[in-house]
């Protein structure tokens, strides 16, 4: 049982909680995750670690309310428990001085773009951020980026907030002005296909994060395979993040959609 | 004589048509009568085979000759001293090819004495009719051990350190006890009352039990020597799924066993649990042991119309364990022996609707004896299907062996130990089970935690 510390919400379906969960802070690094489950006969479900802080023993999840079991995760209040949590999964990023690091996040996917991009600023990159949302109330985490970059660009769908348009449009505006040495990015398959596809054009390594469905998070059931370079992977193992340019989004999709 | 004129006794079970509908054991269990009467079967052989049929070498004749003198606390008490979980093994052990193999019955063309089913029935009537018992416990020595995972060579390594006085704590990577006996082996088999009824018994020797710990993970082994651990015992099991590494492969609806068993029986998929299971009418196992005929079976049991099992070799050469071959069929699995899949086809939305399968033929044996089987040129077939299981097999899983340096790992990933002693080339680590055997089986991995103990033990006895 962990229990959840402070609870706060960021727009209507997504929420931050920060839970209990002192050896996975210790152990943490940006880019891991966890599998939670709330309730007995509930659901095994990965959530990124988006923040921990090893002194108060806690870790905080940010989750997007799309079904069954993140809808339960947001209606938990200070006080109350997860049933377990597990971690930290995964294998972490790798952070180096590239130079310029271009960080790309969709919707909730800003979460686990934080640690990674405050520990490419902590390891003496330039940070460019492009944050990416349907709509204002999307932006999320937008004060803490800010924090962690040297620059930030906003683009929203419906252009209520920053500028009008898809996410590329800001990535290839970053692109075209200035050398990028690396790109990371997170967000809906969609989203992460589509700047591979820009990345690639412009010859920009870039790594995504990917979302695949999990299980047990331990590769034990092979439910989160991708197909990277030809060949099948496992997500909770091998990855989250794969060579953007060589993942099959089109088959990760596809196996997203039940 | 009159000893050998007696018939086996036949296991009384479920019928099938019933028993499909639910998850109650199948196996109903013999009746005190039916346990002597089968007891009396057994001829005290003074140079008893069946003893070195069995990887433990229980004391067959000893415990059976206490069922036929009805004396079943005793008899639970004699196999209690070679194997800590005989409701398990007379359940699970692949007896027609261990104890009762070599039973002197079948050299003289009779069946053997039904070893597996008498086990069963100690331990069953020392379940319900005695006090559960700690054993005798040697006094608290303080010593601190860690065991990675908590399978059936976990659990029997922790029991046997306990009882020598040691402090052990099982750390487990999921939110349930018990290895693949939980998660793996479905309730129809082995029901999780009986496995929780073992760890209970430990929790009453003094075993601690931390689950959602992964080591390697959560933990490391530095942390667990910063905590004060003075030996691990990795019993980390061989979770990890193969594939055919055939086209459509990921197609929506094709899924390891592991997937599918842990949705199902840890997950509680369509039972009350949130998590999903994919369902449809007509399924295809493919796979030919223990895992593919568990899988075929809680396919039907989930409500398909349609339960094909897809092996390449024939029904001889299967690894499953006879009698739950017999199970499947009775239940109407249909049998595709010496078929392999080819690819996997799917519809416009990515799940898989038909498989190819190639006709196959036994041609000269291979490296493990068996006849190998060989596509017979041209003859394929597609049978629609809506969901394929692959059940080919498991390998060990490197989470833990790569998460400690300098530890030696063979090429097929599993933790080298010495043979006699189950220790790792790093001295104060021990393994066992799967991660040492590949995918074997309850009482080799039971086995190998016993014997770690021991020696173990001897090691630290010895600082
Ligand atoms: C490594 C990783 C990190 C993630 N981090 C976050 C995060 O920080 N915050 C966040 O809000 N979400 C995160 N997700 C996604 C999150 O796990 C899913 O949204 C969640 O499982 C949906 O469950 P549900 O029952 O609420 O919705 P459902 O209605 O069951 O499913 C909605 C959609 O979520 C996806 N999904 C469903 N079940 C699973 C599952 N078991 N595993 C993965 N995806 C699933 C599918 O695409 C599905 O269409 C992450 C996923 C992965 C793989
Ligand atoms: C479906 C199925 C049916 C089977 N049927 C039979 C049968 O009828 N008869 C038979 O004899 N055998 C059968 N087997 C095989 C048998 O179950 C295994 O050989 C046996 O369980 C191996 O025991 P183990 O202790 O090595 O590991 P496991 O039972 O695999 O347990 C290992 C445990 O370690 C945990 N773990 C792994 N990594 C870590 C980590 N890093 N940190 C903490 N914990 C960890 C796992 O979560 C797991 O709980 C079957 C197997 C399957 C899958
Ligand atoms: S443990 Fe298995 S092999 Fe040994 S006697 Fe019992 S059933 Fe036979
Ligand atoms: S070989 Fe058969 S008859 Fe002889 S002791 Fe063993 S079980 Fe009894
Ligand atoms: S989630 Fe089961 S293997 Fe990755
Ligand atoms: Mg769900």
């Amino acid at each position: 049982m962990n229990k959840v510390v402070s609870k706060e919400k960021f727009s209507e379906n997504v929420t931050k909680l920060v839970v209990e969960a002192p050896l996975i802070a210790r152990a943490r690094r940006a880019g891991h995750f966890v599998i939670v489950r709330s309730g007995e006969n509930g659901e095994r479900i990965p959530l990124t670690i988006a923040d921990a802080d090893p002194q108060a023993g806690t870790i905080t999840l940010v989750i997007q309310a799309v079904g069954v079991s993140t809808r339960k995760l947001c209606a938990l209040e200070p006080g109350d428990s997860l049933t377990d949590v597990v971690g930290p999964l995964g294998q972490a990023t790798h952070i180096e001085k590239y130079g310029t690091v271009l960080c790309c996040g969709g919707g909730v996917g800003v979460a686990p773009l934080l640690p990674i991009l405050r520990a490419m600023k902590a390891a003496g990159n330039r940070v460019v951020s492009v944050l990416a949302g349907r709509t204002k109330d999307l932006i999320i985490l937008e004060d803490e980026v800010r924090a962690s970059s040297d620059d930030v660009i906003i683009m929203t769908d419906d252009g209520s907030y920053g500028q009008k348009g898809l996410v590329t449009v800001g990535v290839e505006q970053v692109i075209k002005r200035e050398h990028v040495d690396y790109c990371v990015t997170i967000g809906p398959a969609v989203m992460m296909k589509f700047v591979a596809l820009l990345t690639k054009k412009y010859n920009v390594p870039t790594e995504a994060s990917l979302n695949a469905i999990m299980v047990d998070g331990t590769g034990m059931c092979g439910a989160c395979r991708v197909t990277v370079g030809g060949k099948t992977r496992f997500v909770c193992v091998e990855g989250p993040e794969f060579n953007a340019h060589e993942v099959d989004f089109d088959e990760l999709m596809m196996r997203l959609k039940a | 004589k009159e000893r050998t004129a007696i018939e086996r006794v036949v296991m009384p079970q479920l019928d099938p048509k019933y028993r499909i509908t639910c998850n109650e054991e199948v196996n109903e269990g013999i009746s005190e009568e039916q346990a002597v009467r089968e007891a009396t079967r057994c001829l005290d052989c003074a140079n008893p085979q069946c003893v070195t049929g069995c990887p433990v070498g229980i004391n067959i004749p000893k415990f059976i000759k206490n069922i036929e003198r009805g004396h079943f606390a005793d008899a639970a008490a004699a196999i209690k001293e070679t194997s800590s979980l005989p409701a398990v093994c007379g359940r699970v052990c692949p007896q027609e090819k261990q104890c009762e193999s070599k039973c002197i019955h079948v050299k003289m063309k009779h069946p053997a004495v039904a070893i597996g089913y008498l086990e069963r029935f100690a331990a069953d009537w020392q379940r319900n009719h005695c006090e559960q018992e700690v054993p005798k416990m040697a006094p608290r020595n303080g010593i601190k051990i860690a065991v990675v995972g908590s399978g059936p060579s976990g659990l029997s390594f922790a029991g046997d350190m306990a009882k020598k006085g040691y402090s052990v704590t099982v750390f487990e990577a999921l939110h349930e006890i018990g290895g693949v006996l939980k998660y793996g082996i479905p309730e129809f088999r082995l029901p999780n009352a009986i496995v929780d009824y073992e760890i209970d018994g430990l929790r009453k020797m003094g075993v601690d039990f931390e689950k959602d710990i992964i080591i390697g993970k959560t933990l490391t082994y530095d942390d667990l020597h910063e905590m004060g651990f003075k030996g691990v015992f990795v019993g980390s099991g061989a979770g990890f799924p193969r594939f055919m590494d055939i086209p459509g492969e990921n197609l929506k609806g094709v899924m390891s066993s592991n997937e599918y068993l842990t949705r199902i029986n840890l997950m509680k998929a369509g039972r009350g649990g949130d998590t999903p299971v994919m369902q449809g009418n007509t399924i295809a196992v493919i796979g030919g042991g223990n895992t593919a005929m568990d899988s075929t079976r809680t396919a039907l049991r989930m409500g398909a119309k349609r339960v094909l099992l897809v092996y390449r070799r024939s029904e001889a050469e299967m690894p499953a364990r006879r009698e739950e071959v017999g199970h499947a069929k009775e239940e109407g699995v249909e049998f595709f022996t010496l078929h392999n899949p080819i690819e996997y086809i799917g519809d416009d939305k990515g799940f898989v609707k038909a498989m190819r399968v190639q006709k196959m033929q036994l041609g000269e044996p291979d490296a493990s004896g068996r006849r190998r089987p060989v596509p017979i040129e041209g003859a394929i077939e597609e049978i629609p299907v809506d969901i394929v299981i692959v059940a080919v097999g498991v390998s060990p899983n490197q989470l833990v062996p790569s998460s400690i340096k300098g530890l030696e790992v063979s090429n097929r990933h599993t933790i080298v130990v010495n043979d006699d002693t189950m220790q790792s080339n790093i001295a104060d680590l021990f393994a066992g089970g799967d991660i040492v055997r590949g995918g074997a089986t309850v009482i080799l991995a039971m086995g190998d935690g016993r014997k770690a103990a021991q020696h173990m033990h001897e090691v630290l006895s010895q600082k």
